[in-house]
């Protein structure tokens, strides 16, 4: 399998580092609650088909970045770097 | 038909004409007392310890494809009992005495051979370790050694003991460990429960769950309506599916493993042996074939079709343990989804949702606990309570911070 780096490019498997599904989200500090972090940091959709994940690119620029891909086939559909994603999700 | 040497004998002189199918394959009944989702080890296992330990013979195991089809007929058949924390190595233990005369109880040969699983440690920090789970396993009243790096060589001299890189400083020993014949578990159980009453109904997916005020009634298949006040999800690799249909949202990920068989040759490696330093671990069949597996390929996959860096790893932990292995030939390799739990331990516990009952997120170590977690399973739904050896691989752990994460990595199914 090869990744796209939004910097790099096309790149071998073995140079990225994987951390998981990227539509988990950080509790709120103002209205966070223990239900919240639990949420957070145990449970996943785990989804059989199309998923936004956090990849780092460690053995190359180091840029984290969300890669959607089928859980199912393998097929990867784009990535683009997470900061990006982040603000736009910010703004809208 | 009891299998035995006068059975064999009879059927020879008849010329092996007349052997019955081991199981039947009956049409589906409109109702059960319960229904076990998952017609693999786990779910064949709990509906044998359903019927056996508490008399409840209403029961019927769905099967999505063919018994015996998924995971239980693909992996390293490793069973051992070498946990540290009090919570798994009680399950664990249990599992392994079950094992210990399985085949009796079957009246079929599971081919449970107690060769022993060796760990190797590669630092004097991991000698310490594993002295320290050894201690742990035997105030548990489990078997564990810890061998000399001299003694080690003398029982298993096919290893490079001296590796520039990953010398072995010792070894941990569980003499009652070793392996068995999957399939043949999976058929046992399956044989026994039918005997016992069980349907076991295959090629019949689960698509979706009967409800009423909360409880669960029964569910929907691709072979109609099947109603029973208790159900029990056996499903482990697609556990979040079935777990979404009930509106269930699970501490669980899908992984890919694979596992490799090289071709046959004459006996060189009696004992399991693991390799600490690469995570590695190694058996011979019993055919002659090297049965080995290393780490999951790292990413959500459902596929079961594995990727080739994940081949390069493992094939060079075997060359760094076992260098006169580089001669021989991969006879076939596979992938399998596997359920990932957050902290890497198992869940056998009732669920949130009235008369549904979770066993899943067996990572990659479920085949050693197929008898145990379908003993504790079975009592669990048929007393609806989970048993004192289950009690700590509860759903809610996670909740509540009692995780048992044995390899100390975090909330990270990846890496467990």
């Amino acid at each position: 399998m090869k990744l796209p780096c939004p910097l790099c490019g096309s790149r071998a498997l073995e140079e990225f580092t994987y951390l998981g599904d990227a539509s988990v989200t950080r509790p709120d500090p103002e209205t966070e609650t223990l239900d919240d972090w639990y949420a957070f940091v145990y449970l996943r959709d785990n989804p059989c088909g199309r998923m936004h994940e956090l990849w780092q690119h460690s053995g190359g620029c180091r840029a984290w970045i969300v890669v959607e891909r089928d859980t199912l086939t393998h097929e990867v559909f784009g990535s683009e770097l997470a900061r990006d994603r982040n603000t736009r999700e910010r703004a809208a | 038909m009891r299998y035995s040497i006068f059975s064999l004998a009879r059927q020879a002189l008849s010329g092996h004409r007349n052997w019955q199918p081991a199981w039947r394959d009956p049409e589906p009944k409109p109702g059960y007392d319960a229904i076990i989702v998952g017609g693999g080890g786990h779910g064949l296992a709990t509906a044998y310890y359903l019927a056996k330990e508490h008399g409840i013979t209403n029961v019927a195991v769905l099967e999505k494809g063919y018994l015996g089809g998924g995971n239980v007929g693909r992996n390293t058949t490793i069973v051992r009992s070498n946990y540290m924390l009090p919570g798994n190595v009680r399950f664990y233990e249990k599992s392994l005495q079950l094992w210990e005369n399985l085949s009796q109880d079957l009246n079929f040969n599971v081919m449970f051979s107690q060769r022993g699983v060796l760990n190797l440690a590669h630092s004097d920090a991991q000698v310490d370790a594993f002295a320290r789970r050894g201690n742990s396993m035997r105030l548990h009243g489990v078997d564990a050694e810890l061998l000399t790096p001299e003694q080690i060589a003398r029982e298993v001299p096919a290893l490079d003991l001296a590796n520039a890189r990953f010398p072995v400083y010792g070894g941990l020993m569980q003499r009652r460990g070793g392996t068995a014949r999957h399939d043949a578990v999976a058929w046992g159980f399956a044989r026994a429960a039918d005997g016992l009453g069980v349907d076991i109904i295959q090629n019949c997916e689960v698509t979706g769950f009967r409800r009423e005020g909360g409880r669960i009634t029964g569910v929907e298949t691709t072979r109609g309506t099947i109603n029973a006040p208790k159900i029990g999800l056996a499903v482990a690799g697609h556990t979040s599916r079935l777990a979404e249909m009930a509106g269930l949202r699970l501490p669980i990920e899908s992984h890919l493993l694979q596992a490799f068989v090289s071709e046959g040759v004459k006996p060189m490696l009696d004992h399991v042996v693991t390799f600490a330093a690469g995570h590695f671990y190694i058996s011979q069949s019993d055919k002659g074939g090297l049965v080995f597996g290393s780490s999951l390929d790292g990413y959500n996959s459902y596929s079961a079709r594995g990727n080739l860096p994940a081949v390069e790893h493992c094939v060079e932990a075997l060359m760094s343990l076992m260098p006169s292995a580089g001669r021989l030939r991969l006879l076939r390799h596979w992938g399998g989804v596997m359920d990932m739990t957050m902290d890497g331990s198992p869940i056998i516990d009732k669920t949130p949702i009235e008369g549904l009952y979770l066993n899943g997120g067996w990572c990659y170590g479920g085949f050693k606990a197929t008898p145990g977690s379908g003993w504790c399973f079975a009592h669990t739904i048929a007393q609806d309570r989970p048993h004192y050896l289950n009690s700590a691989l509860s759903l809610d752990r996670f909740r509540h911070g009692e995780v048992l994460d044995e390899e100390r990595s975090g909330p990270v199914p990846n890496l467990h």
